[in-house]
This record gives structure tokens, sequence and C-alpha cells, in this order.
């Protein structure tokens, strides 16, 4: 017989649900394992991509042939080839793409005789053209001086020669960019105004002055850009031929091997605001990614100043005006459908409607006179926000109706009964209690919009700005200017890059970048929201 | 009546109209489902009228007609006419609003809004546009004192109307209904939701307030209905029982079915 506590008491497993808080921790632990461990692998890989390695000195041995090869070990790999023979490999990069073609290369662990650390090695970053491993033998001077790398003066020399290089790539810039780009303006202006039947003898003769002073300013250049190209660095390569670079064009030099922690961890942190502050070079490969920063940080910006408005008044006018009935019911269901739709559908409509459409007439009516140069009718940041608002107008629809049903009806007849009228209501007490719900959509939108990079390959975004959509030219704010954008970024880092080798370490340090800059400003937002939150806090008991 | 007499709301030195509320036959309709029948009763000025009868009776309803608050309910219809002095509710060329700025109203569970002290008592002159900081400052102080509030707040009227107590909040949000000198005075249960010292300081301020509002209470409080009111209806099931001087009715019930209620028998 049954004791009445032997009754009630549970038998199996199965019956205290107990597999279920397996399965359902299992399922839980998988997606929080997956998500970390991607945060993580990015991370890693990302910051170390900035970390400067050692150089080693590889002397190997292949079908008889002797090749000593300097440089980074960047990975190893096990290969099997032909003949199903298992390769024991490890990937070099050894820079000096002109001298070898490839910058990268692969060595069978069973050709490698010595592997040694060379002192001497030197790493260059050079404006044009691939990193120089090598090292250093003498200074060739213009004068037809030269200074030996064994001369104690060597260094000196070469520093001063660079800080005076950067002096002058300034004044280049300077000329190039401002001079050269006001008269261009000014030219412009000029044609523009005899297109609009005024062929006067003034354009002319200012248009003669306009060029010559063009044709001056083009010659300094010029100079400017030989006085770059006069001094030369020697080095020896690994396999010993001597390579020369115009020390004007050197912008780092750094030496792996004599470096100590400290000093390495300098060049961390230096090749790491270099990447935060530069402009890309190299088809994006070397340099940094401060225009796709700044294109992705204005264009969020933009779109979350569309988006707000927009979907605030819909969501007013669905949740406090609208009769609720089967009509509202189905414009909801489609709104929140619109929010499924897939980001590159956006695209082709913004590309449809806002470029070739609204930007179609823009032109025509405010800027006829530069036709049949399209200012509007083409993609740029303007349109990419606009598009991806609408792509995310959705969401803040929703979350906005969430906040307004979320204020206590107490509270509306209270400011009812008080004589307010339905707007006064809402505009002085349902939408002050409902701003941090409101927020809540805000960067839900954000979050959606900043990494999303589909719709705007077809309305704005570009490999390579010449110019920023903010600058200090005259109107300071450029909505049609084409735009960087950090996914777009990684997407032609990793797969449009003519060398996607040299590209990987950037491709990690972006994705990263993207992360941390989504997460940053989302956090700005939340951190608003919180202190909303106090300030409007709704009383409970 | 024009709308600039009815915001011209100094009280005219008459004397008070015994039937100032005049509810006419009226009868309420939540949809197809009825909530009020043909109520008949006068509420005389400058007296306070409670209502009672067990939960769904319609005494909250009847009270929240008193000011149109339930027009914010779809479907929502009605017959008869409430009028207030001689105006009728449902004239057609009435504003509500201009209605409900002669008409404060109390709630069950205090409702300050999300901004500071000050800024609650003087929500309904700011709605009404006016905004003269002189005018506002003697509006709060003489609204607060009114509540009896004055002294506890005087020195924090910009502080959060959250970090006062309960009892305090809802004394604000009664000074908050009369800052804008309404005529009448709607409480639906204004002490649910506070504890016995509070509801004695409330019940006090609501006999003090008489003098200057016609007052309707709703209440589910027997004793409350006796210490403060001068006239109670006993409404049940949509049906006005019973209307009279309170006394009278709570010593000497006329219905049965009063009798029944306010001894207890049911609820």
């Amino acid at each position: 017989m049954l004791t009445p506590a032997a009754r009630f008491a549970t038998t199996g497993r199965s019956r205290k649900g107990e597999p279920w808080v397996w399965l359902t921790a299992a399922g839980l632990s998988v997606g929080v394992t997956l998500t970390v461990g991607l945060l993580a692998l990015i991370s890693v890989k990302g910051t170390s991509s900035f970390w400067p390695d050692r150089a080693v000195q590889i002397e190997s041995v292949h079908d008889g042939e002797k090749l000593v090869t300097t440089g980074f070990i960047v990975q190893k790999r096990h290969r099997r080839d032909a003949e199903g023979v298992q390769h024991d490999e490890i990937q070099v990069f050894r820079g000096n793409r002109e001298l070898y073609g490839d910058a990268f290369i692969f060595l069978d662990r069973a050709d490698i005789r010595q592997m040694t650390s060379p002192d001497r090695v030197w790493l260059i970053e050079r404006l044009e053209g691939s990193q120089v491993l090598g090292e250093p033998l003498a200074l060739a001077l213009h004068d037809g001086a030269r200074v030996e790398a064994s001369s104690p003066d060597f260094r000196r020399r070469l520093n001063a020669l660079m800080k005076e290089a950067t002096a002058i790539r300034k004044e280049l810039r300077r000329v190039e960019r401002r001079e050269i780009g006001k008269i261009n303006h000014q030219l412009e202006a000029i044609r523009i105004r005899e297109k609009a039947d005024d062929p006067s003898a003034a354009n002319d003769a200012e248009r003669a002055t306009l060029q010559s002073r063009h044709e001056e300013l083009a010659a300094t250049a010029r100079e400017l850009r030989e006085e770059l190209e006069q001094d030369q660095i020697m080095l020896t390569a690994s396999d010993g031929r001597t390579l020369e670079v115009p020390v004007g064009k050197l912008l780092h030099v750094f030496e792996p091997n004599r470096a100590g922690l400290l000093a390495r961890a300098a060049e961390m942190m230096r090749r790491a605001w270099s990447f935060l502050s530069e402009e890309p070079r190299e088809a994006n490969t070397q340099g940094g990614v401060f225009p796709a920063i700044f294109g992705t940080v204005v264009m969020t910006i933009l779109m979350s100043l569309f988006v707000t408005p927009f979907g605030v008044i819909a969501a007013i006018y669905l949740r406090e005006y609208a009769k609720q009935g089967p009509l509202v019911r189905v414009v909801r269901i489609s709104v929140n459908n619109l929010a499924g739709v897939p980001s590159i559908v956006f695209g082709v409509f913004g590309l449809a409607f806002f470029v070739y459409f609204v930007g179609a007439r823009v032109d025509e009516w405010l800027f006829s006179s530069k036709l049949p140069t399209a200012t509007f009718k083409t993609g740029g940041i303007l349109w990419a926000s606009l598009t991806l608002a609408l792509l995310t107008v959705p969401v803040m629809i929703v979350a906005t109706e969430e906040a307004l049903a979320a204020v206590p009806r107490g509270m509306r007849e209270a400011a009812l009964a008080a004589g307010a009228s339905k707007w006064q209501t809402i505009q002085r007490i349902v939408l002050p209690a409902s701003l941090p719900g409101i927020l809540t959509g805000v960067i839900l939108a954000m979050a959606r919009g900043a990494g999303e990079v589909a719709p705007l390959m077809l309305v704005g975004v570009v490999k390579m700005a010449p110019d920023l959509p903010l600058d200090i030219v005259f109107p300071f704010i450029h909505p049609e200017r084409k735009f960087m954008h950090l996914g777009f970024h990684i997407y032609d880092l990793g797969f449009q890059s003519p060398d996607s080798e040299a590209a990987k370490p950037m491709v990690f340090a972006t994705t990263l970048l993207l992360i941390a800059i989504v997460v940053t400003m989302n956090l700005a937002a939340i951190l608003l929201r919180n202190r909303l939150r106090k300030r409007y806090a709704v009383s409970s008991f | 009546m024009t709308r600039s007499a009815v915001e011209s709301t100094p009280v005219p030195p008459q004397p008070d109209r015994p039937d100032f509320i005049r509810v006419d036959h009226y009868s309420f309709f939540y949809g197809d489902k009825q909530a009020l029948f043909d109520i008949d009763l006068a509420i005389p000025e400058r007296q306070i009228t409670a209502l009672i009868g067990p939960s769904g009776c319609g005494k909250s309803t009847l009270l929240r007609n008193l000011n149109r608050l339930n027009d914010l309910i779809d479907g929502v219809s009605h017959q008869g006419d409430i009028r207030i002095g001689d105006v009728s509710l449902y004239d057609p060329k009435l504003e509500v609003i201009s209605l409900r700025k002669r008409v404060g109203m109390v709630f069950q569970k205090y409702n300050p809004f999300a901004k500071s002290i000050y800024e609650n008592v003087v929500f309904s002159l700011r709605v009404a546009g006016r905004s003269k900081r002189k005018e506002l400052d003697a509006v709060v102080e003489r609204s607060l004192r009114s509540a009896a509030l004055w002294e506890e707040v005087k020195d924090r009227l910009h502080q959060s109307a959250f970090s006062l107590s309960g009892g305090q909040q809802q004394r604000l949000c009664i000074a908050r209904a009369i800052a804008n000198q309404p005529e009448i005075l709607l409480m639906d249960e204004p002490c649910a939701a506070l504890d016995p010292t509070a509801t004695l300081k409330i019940e006090d301020l609501i006999r003090r307030l008489k003098q200057q509002f016609t007052i309707v209470i709703v209440t589910h409080n027997m004793q409350q209905a006796t210490r403060c009111s001068d006239r109670t209806a006993f409404l049940f099931m949509g049906q006005l029982i019973e209307y009279g001087a309170t006394v009278q009715m709570f010593e000497a019930p006329k219905h049965e079915q009063t009798e029944a209620y306010i001894s207890g028998r049911f609820s």
C-alpha cells in the first residue's frame, strides 16, 4: 500500500519536466555560444591585426633552388596536392610586391632549412604600393651625395627628409584640393553662366585669368611632386635585390625586430589610430577607414532624423485618432509585414523613386544649369538615408504604438477632464510619457539601419568617395554626395579587393569597428532613454 | 451660453439653485448594453451629493457623463438630457472643452502627470493658454492651500509630483481639479486607494470645498457618504432607486433595496 506522500511523488524525470529544462537551456547555450564566439573571434582578430609581429628570415630549398624569404608568418595550413601528398605549409607576408608580384608566399615546411630572426630588417609603409621589407642600404640624395646605412648620421638624415616630405605633401594637398578645386569651381560657374545665354567678353577675360592661374598652380603641383621623388632610400630585399623607394613617399618606418614591448605597444596604438583617422590607400587595403566611419555615422544620424518624426506621426494617428476597426487592423498588419520585406527591395524602390523620380525633378528645378551632369539624380547620402528611413519606419511605428498604448488611461482622462483638447493631451501628456518607448524604437531602427548594406549599394555608397558629405566648402552639408560606409567597406575589402589576402586583417578590424560604432550609438540612445525614464517615470503604488 | 461667459468663472452672487445639475430622464448605452435607465435627479448647488450603489450599478457612468468623459469610448449613446445651470450638455453648439473647464474631476486612482507639482496644478490654465507667471504663481498657492497641501509642498514646487505620498498625490489632484475655478467638482471614489488617515484628511477637505463648489462624489463607503454628503442617491443596476437627504436616507430608507444595501446585506 502507498503512503499518501508516495502517491503524490513523481516517478520519472520526464514528469518533473526536466528534459524540457535541459532542451531549452541547451538551445539558449548554443545561441549564446555562437554569438559570444563570433564576437570573440572578431575582437581577437580585429585587435591583433594591429599588433606588430616579429619578422623572420627563412632559408628554403625547393627543387634544388635556394630561396631566402624575409617576412611575417601569417598562417599555417595543410594541403594535399594532386598526387595526394600531404604538405605542411606556412604563409608568409614578404611585402615588396613590385619585386615578387605577390606580397604573400606559401612555403612548404619540408623545404625549410633554416629560420632566423633578422636584426636589421625594416618595415616601411609608403604612400603607394605595398609595404616594403628590407635592410636599409643607403640614402641617395638629389645632389648626388650618398649616406650609407652604417653612418651614424643615417637615421637622423632620413627622419629630417621624411619630415620635410610630410610638409611638402601637405602643401601639395592644399594646392591640388583647395586651390585648384576652387578654380575649377569658378570655371564651372562661368560655364553655367554662358549656358544661360550670357556669352560676354567679361566671361572670356575671367576665364583666361582663371586658366592661367590654373596652369600656374598645376606647375607648382608638378614641382612639388618632383621634389617628393628626388631623394631615394635604398634597401636590400631578402633575395639580395636592391629596392629604391622615394623618401617623399615614405609614411612610416618601423624596425620590427629591434622594438621592445613598449615600442610594440606604441606601434600598435599608432596603427590603430591611423586606421581610425586616415583615408584608405592601395584600393582600401592599406591606410584607414575614416571616410567610412564618417559616412556610416552621418548616414545613421540622418536616417534617425528622418524616421523618428515620420514613425511617431504615423503611430499617433494609428493609435490615437484612427477609429479602431478592420481597416486599421489591416494597416497595422501591413506595417508589420513591411518590416519583413528584403532590404534590397527597398534599395530598388529608393533608386527608382528617390533617385530617378524625385532626384530628376530636383535637378530640373534647382540644378537645371548643371545638366546633363546629375546632382541629385544619382545616389547620394540623402537618398540613402531616406531609403533606410523607409526600411526602418515599420520598427519605429510598432515601437511608438506600444509606447503610446502603455501610457495609463488615467493620465489621459485627467488631462481631458482638466479641459485639454485631444491634441493638447497627446502633446503635453502622452508624448512626454511615451518618449522612452519612442527612443527604444529609434534604437531598434538605428541598429537595423546602421548594419544594412544591400540597399545602400543602389542609392549612394561607393568604395572610394573623394569628399566627405560634410566639409568646410560652402554649403558645408552636401546631401547629394556619395559616401563610404563600413558595411560596404567590409564587403569591398573581403570580396572585391585585388589583394584579398592583404585585406583580411582590415576586414576583421573594420567589422569590429562597425560593431563598436553600432553599439556606441545604441548605448548613447539607451543612456538618453534612461535619463528620460527617470524624468517621466509613471507612478506606481 | 457663449464661450466667453463660460470662461469668466467668478461664482455669481445668486442664491444657490436647488437644481443646479439637472439629470432629465437620462439613459446611457455602451453599444447595445444599457448602463443607465431613465435617471431623473436634481443636484443642488454648493452641496455634496453622494452616489452610492454596488459595483456596476452605473454610479461612475453617471458621474463621468457629467463632464462627458464617457464620450471617449467608442459606440456610446444616450437618451434624455443633462443640464448644468441652463446649459444642456448635449447642446450641439456646446464645446466639450469649455464644459470641462466648468467641471473639475478627481479620480479613484490618484493620477498626477509626470511633471513637477507646480506644472500639475497649472495644467488646466496652461491648456487654456494662460501662462502669465504671476497669475500661475497665485493660482498654485491658492489651489494648494484649498487642497490643504500648500504647507507640505511650498518649498519643493518644482520637484516631481511622484515624490509625494499617495494621500498627498490625491490632494495634488484635487488642487489640479480646482485650479481653474470650476463650478462643479466630480469625485470618483477619491479615497479608494488611500489609507484611513489620508482618507480622513481628504474627507475633511471635501467638506470645506463645499462652500465653493458643487460636489458630486461616488463612493463605496457608507460611512463616507454619511460623514460627507448632504444628499445621497442610491443606484442599483442602472436605475435610480432612491434619492434624498443623506440623514433621512440612512435613518429611514424608503425602499427595501436601499435598506438592504446600506445595512450591508448585499454589496
